[in-house]
């Protein structure tokens, strides 16, 4: 098969989609930790406990948007924890979110394992899945209805967070609010602002976001929780939220650049190209575009003083 | 002479650090007691199962190695307030490195270990101090820069491996086997002990030298502890902190190539092994003091071996030992957990001070 | 002011605003009674637009959305009305700093402040910008407005204020109508020592120029030139006092001696080098020393021990190790040395700097700088916040120096100190050295203050004095 019709096949585009699906939630969580100027690195760690806490309660409820509300509702919850810590216990915000990674690592597992029996697989667990979605209309386009139309309900969903995302952190009074205290706590505080609550409550969406990313891992197109299924997608949305300036529509292309390379990757090998290549690619690109962003803010700045 | 020792800041730091460990294994206890049937048997498992053999105590040993070598790394890294956390990345690549050498170099025994693992030093050094030239040189984030980083370095190592040395006959990405003059030899017989063991002690104790006694880890600490009175002082902070750097991802090289050279016969991580994470807890409960990180490093390969053995023995889980990890880190880094204790002993210290000075 | 904004709480007294005793303890509450505040620092995220600063906190129209229409009109409204040229959509960091001036009035305005305090709002304006203010100010005030401008420049207070109240050391020196004083009156109750405080010192012991500053100038990074064209000498066993109200150009004047600034022009030249090619390494073994004037920022490492507070400018020194390790002994032997020389109260030097109050941690840092006996000292507010006795450890210290042929360049904003240490003045305005006076027994204080504050300049000629112009006739004294 040559890359030409391979890349354009219907089937690879819509794979596409999937694999940016939770890193776009991913990287949403990062614009509305980055835009209130904080770092969680935790959000890795809040998507995994979020694939797991799906997989158990909606087993448990037998209603996968049960389980899908009680993981999001954990998510919040530490999210919260870690927010509190940080700003109100003062604990350095980096190692919470290290300290939350490294627990969650193993904890999953062992809340797995203790509740299960089983190790590595959640496959003992009758869990469910949420429906994917037949977009009317749409799937009766040729190509396009194939590319677009019938995934989980959690990737329209996300399309939609993002769009959400848009609107609160630009269009909204609060989300004017949360990007003052983002870059000017002690000016957004003079005018009356709460800086420490803002900073709760971005903190809590991101969890919200975290968690809509780890369950569509865990109950979009598998319905089992398998021992560190995220493998680092927490990481790749900071950095596409990071790539894409902080910006949802950035974010969300940042996020479709790692999906690609993803999908590309997996396909990789039929192709004959090294796939650890294609798939170093997106963060090298980061890296670079990180270098490229700092720079010219640094030019930015040299002018302003050489302006007399 | 005790009460010396009493208000000293390390015995407060040391009785934080004790409670904090005191408090998460209670934790775990109460968890174990909750979860498992026979908890008597498991909690003795867990806290005396190393102890019981001697073979378990070399595991402990092997085990606590890398941890030594990352946790080292971080030390330094910590002092330098540049938070890079390219030590995942640099252990792994650099111990590509090495079995990349040892596969490929055929060199008399002694000297081919030596040079893989002088490579895999010089990796872990060009390695390490990527992120940290990015944030010197272009104010970029060093912590997303690192992690990011590490993604490529863990693609790039076993890109190399993979398109240089992989066994065609393995079904998953393992190298061929190593060059057996290049395998450190076991020092302790009976038990998997290798070589490895004297390049840590010697790692700790160049590096503690370094930090508390040479003029360049004065000069780094300084950098650290406030840069501004650094380079006031004349001191060029930049060549500091990348000296620390590089000796933090030379110790990274170092370890990766003694793990990959003493454990294994052939390359094969199949991800990136996390030791540049644990060495963040290491060097958290040995408040980045390098004596004190064989004891940080022992410690929490007790905990990993004692849990293996639990879970081996009863039906406990080992990962609970990420539970103590986690607890442990938060309680050591909140500044407000024992801080009004603290607070009220600086106090009263600080009153005697005053009036030692003559009542002003 | 702070007290009056809510950022400080008074520890006695009240305050009466709109006819009330009224308890302020934070800004919101300032702000809610209608007090606005402009601060030399301004408060705005750089990010947003001009409107969205103005209008965060009290966001026009109800709902949940932001209505940034809405807000854009409602910011051109207001600023038309008093003639502001600011636009709403503009992003912060892409205006002036004036228009971030305007953007904090019209922030006050619109929050409907009757009462604005402006916090030396010229420092950061060039003359035509500061013009254009005062354009704008008084139509404030026919609007109604109070306000309060803070400023220690006397012929701006004359032009647009109508009553002043002048403060000297944070007491109250009497509030005045302007048209009845002249400047000089200002001058004489701004500037003035309220004890004197003499300091024996023994006759000057002269020796050559070690430090030639000619033309430093230095632009800051919003454009200001805040050093203009300063030059002078510096000779050894000579103490040079810099005089002036603070933020005239002195610490900038340091900083670049000190190797923390560049020049934007002008050169110095130090022990016969040309200083702004030398590092701060390369100065300091040279034999210059530097007693910065934020301590806790520059001066110390505050969590270290005094000990390895005492060793930052020295840790290459042979003395104290060997080539690459520095010896526990030596270092030991130096810090018992130095604590007890400047009697530095301590358990012991091993104990973190933090533990010691203000005078010792300042006694650390001189007796750090003056241990190298150096050749040339900047001592910048060398004795600022610290009590009696620390202070008076200081000055003779810096005296023993003089004596030892050191060049001192003391700025001080302590006029007893600047006063009776020194040798020879000068007195900064403006960043330009605007007297200098050969014989500080001869100088009045408010001869003094009518070169701090602007009022008199001395000519070239005058200033000639102060350094050697290669024609010959110079250091006179």
């Amino acid at each position: 098969m040559d890359i030409a019709s391979l890349i354009f096949s219907p089937t690879f585009l819509a794979t596409i989609i999937r694999m940016t699906t939770p890193l776009l939630y991913a990287s949403l969580a990062g614009i509305v930790v980055a835009q209130v100027g904080m770092m969680n690195l935790a959000i890795e760690s809040t998507m995994l406990t979020a694939a797991l806490m799906g997989v158990l309660f909606s087993a448990w409820t037998h209603s996968a948007w049960l389980g899908l509300l009680i993981a999001v509702a954990i998510g919040v919850l530490m999210s919260f924890v870690i927010a509190y810590a940080a700003l109100v216990l003062k604990a350095d915000m980096f190692m919470n979110g290290v300290a939350f990674n490294l627990m969650m690592a193993g904890g999953t597992t062992f809340i797995l394992y203790v509740v299960t029996g089983s190790k590595g697989m959640s496959s003992g667990v009758m869990s469910l899945t949420l429906p994917t979605v037949d977009i009317p209309l749409l799937r009766d386009i040729p190509v396009l209805g194939e590319v677009l139309s019938g995934h989980n309900v959690l990737t329209y969903i996300a399309v939609l967070m993002a769009v959400l995302m848009h609107v609160f952190l630009f269009k909204t009074k609060l989300g004017l609010r949360l990007r003052m205290v983002g870059q000017n706590d002690s000016a957004a505080e003079s005018v009356g602002i709460n800086s420490v609550r803002i900073k709760i409550l971005a903190m809590c969406i991101a969890g919200v976001m975290a968690a809509l990313g780890g369950c569509f891992m865990s109950m979009g197109y598998v319905s089992w929780f398998q021992t560190n299924m995220t493998a680092g997608r927490g990481f790749i949305g900071m950095a596409s939220a990071a790539l894409g300036g902080n910006h949802p529509l950035g974010g969300a292309l940042a996020s479709l650049l790692f999906g690609t390379a993803d999908a590309v990757a997996n396909t990789a090998s039929t192709l004959n190209i090294p796939s650890e290549l294609v798939r170093m690619l997106p963060y090298l690109v980061t890296m670079i575009g990180l270098v490229a962003a700092a720079k010219s803010a640094g030019k930015m700045k040299r002018k302003k003083v050489d302006k007399p | 002479m005790l009460k010396k020792i009493w208000s000293s800041r390390m015995c407060f730091n040391f009785i934080r650090t004790l409670l904090a460990v005191g408090i998460a294994l209670g934790l775990t206890l109460v968890i174990i007691v909750a979860v498992s049937e026979t908890p008597g048997e498991a909690i003795g498992y867990f806290i005396f199962g190393p102890l019981k053999k001697m073979s378990r105590l070399a595991n402990v040993v092997e085990a606590a190695l890398p941890l030594v070598f990352t946790g080292l790394a971080i030390s330094l890294i910590a002092r330098t307030n540049i938070i890079n956390l390219a030590s995942e990345g640099a252990f792994y690549f650099s111990g590509a490195l090495a079995a990349l050498a040892a596969v490929q170099l055929d060199l008399p025994p002694v000297i081919l270990p030596a040079v893989c693992i002088l490579i895999a030093a010089l990796g872990g050094i060009v390695t390490m101090l990527v992120p940290v030239v990015i944030r010197l040189r272009y104010d970029a984030s060093e912590i997303v820069a690192s992690l990011m980083f590490n993604y490529v370095l863990f693609y790039l190592g076993s890109f190399l491996i993979r398109t240089f040395v992989k066994d065609p006959a393995s079904g998953t990405l393992q190298s061929l086997p190593f060059n057996e003059n290049a395998v450190l030899p076991r020092i302790i017989p009976g038990t998997r002990i290798h070589a490895g063991l004297i390049l840590a002690v010697l790692c700790v104790a160049a590096l503690w030298l370094y930090l508390y006694k040479s003029r360049w880890g004065y000069k780094m600490r300084m950098v650290g502890s406030n840069h501004k009175f650094a380079v006031y002082s004349g001191i060029s902070a930049g060549t500091a902190i990348l000296i620390g750097q590089g000796l933090a991802g030379a110790v990274c090289g170092i370890g990766g190539a003694s793990e990959m050279l003493g454990m294994y016969s052939a390359f094969m991580w199949k991800d990136l092994p996390g030791f540049g994470w644990d060495g963040i807890i290491v060097a958290t409960l040995a408040r980045n003091n390098p004596a004190l990180v064989p004891l940080g490093a022992f410690f929490l390969a007790y905990m990993r071996v004692g849990a293996d053995i639990m879970t081996r023995m009863t039906d406990v889980p080992n990962e609970i030992v990420s539970i103590i990890q986690g607890v442990v880190i938060i309680l050591l880094v909140a500044e407000n957990f024992l801080a009004g204790w603290e607070k009220k002993r600086t106090f009263a210290q600080a009153t005697a001070n005053i009036k030692l000075e003559g009542g002003k | 002011m702070k007290v009056l904004f809510g950022n400080e709480r008074p520890d006695r007294g009240t305050i009466v605003y709109d006819g009330q005793p009224r308890q302020i303890d934070s800004p919101q509450k300032a702000v809610s009674l209608g007090i606005g505040m402009v601060y030399q620092h301004f408060n705005l995220a750089e990010e947003l637009s001009v409107a969205e600063n103005i209008v965060v906190g009290m966001e026009p129209n109800s709902g949940i959305f932001f209505d940034k229409r809405g807000a854009a009109e409602v910011v051109d409204r207001l600023a038309e009305k008093y003639g502001f040229n600011v636009k709403a959509e503009e992003l912060i960091r892409n205006i002036s700093v004036s228009q971030k001036q305007k953007v904090e009035i019209l922030k006050s305005l619109y929050r409907n402040s009757h009462l604005i305090i402006l916090d030396e709002p010229t420092a950061v304006l060039t003359p035509q910008e500061t013009q254009e203010l005062f354009k704008q100010l008084l139509l404030l005030k026919e609007g109604g407005y109070t306000i309060i401008f803070i400023s220690h420049k006397i012929d701006e207070v004359q032009a647009i204020c109508d009553r002043l109240t002048i403060m000297r050391a944070g007491r109250v020196m009497g509030t005045y109508e302007v048209k009845e004083l002249t400047a000089r009156d200002i001058s004489r109750l701004m500037v003035g020592r309220d004890a004197v405080q003499t300091i024996e010192k023994p006759p000057m012991e002269e020796g050559g120029t070690v430090l030639k500053i000619r033309g430093l100038s230095c632009v800051d990074r919003h454009g200001i030139t805040v050093l203009d064209h300063v030059s002078l000498d510096l000779h050894a066993g000579c103490i040079l006092g810099v005089a002036g109200v603070e933020g005239s150009g002195q610490k900038e004047l340091a900083e670049i001696l000190g190797g923390l600034q560049q020049p934007s022009e002008g050169t110095f030249e130090l022990l016969g080098r040309p200083g702004n090619e030398l590092s701060i390494r390369e100065r300091r073994d040279l034999g210059m020393s530097y007693i910065h004037e934020d301590r806790m920022t520059y001066g110390v490492a505050r969590e270290e021990s005094i000990t390895e507070n005492y060793i930052s400018t020295r840790c290459d020194d042979p003395d104290l190790g060997g080539r690459f390790l520095l010896s526990g002994k030596k270092e030991a032997q130096l810090a018992s040395q130095l604590t007890e020389r400047f009697s530095v109260h301590c358990k012991s030097p091993s104990v973190p700097v933090k533990m010691l109050s203000g005078g010792n941690i300042q006694k650390v840092v001189v007796v750090r700088e003056m241990s190298t006996n150096p050749k040339v000292l900047i001592a910048s507010q060398p004795t600022r916040g610290i009590d009696v006795g620390a202070a008076e450890t200081i000055h003779k210290a810096l005296l023993a120096a003089r004596q030892g042929g050191c060049a001192i360049l003391l700025v001080s904003s302590d006029l007893n100190e600047v006063l009776e240490l020194s040798d020879r003045l000068i007195v900064m305005h403006g960043g330009r050295i605007t007297g200098f006076f050969p014989d500080v027994k001869k100088l009045t204080e408010e001869e003094l203050g009518l070169y701090m504050l602007g009022l008199a300049q001395q000519s070239e000629k005058e200033l000639t004095g102060l350094y050697d112009d290669g024609k010959g006739g110079a250091c006179t004294c």
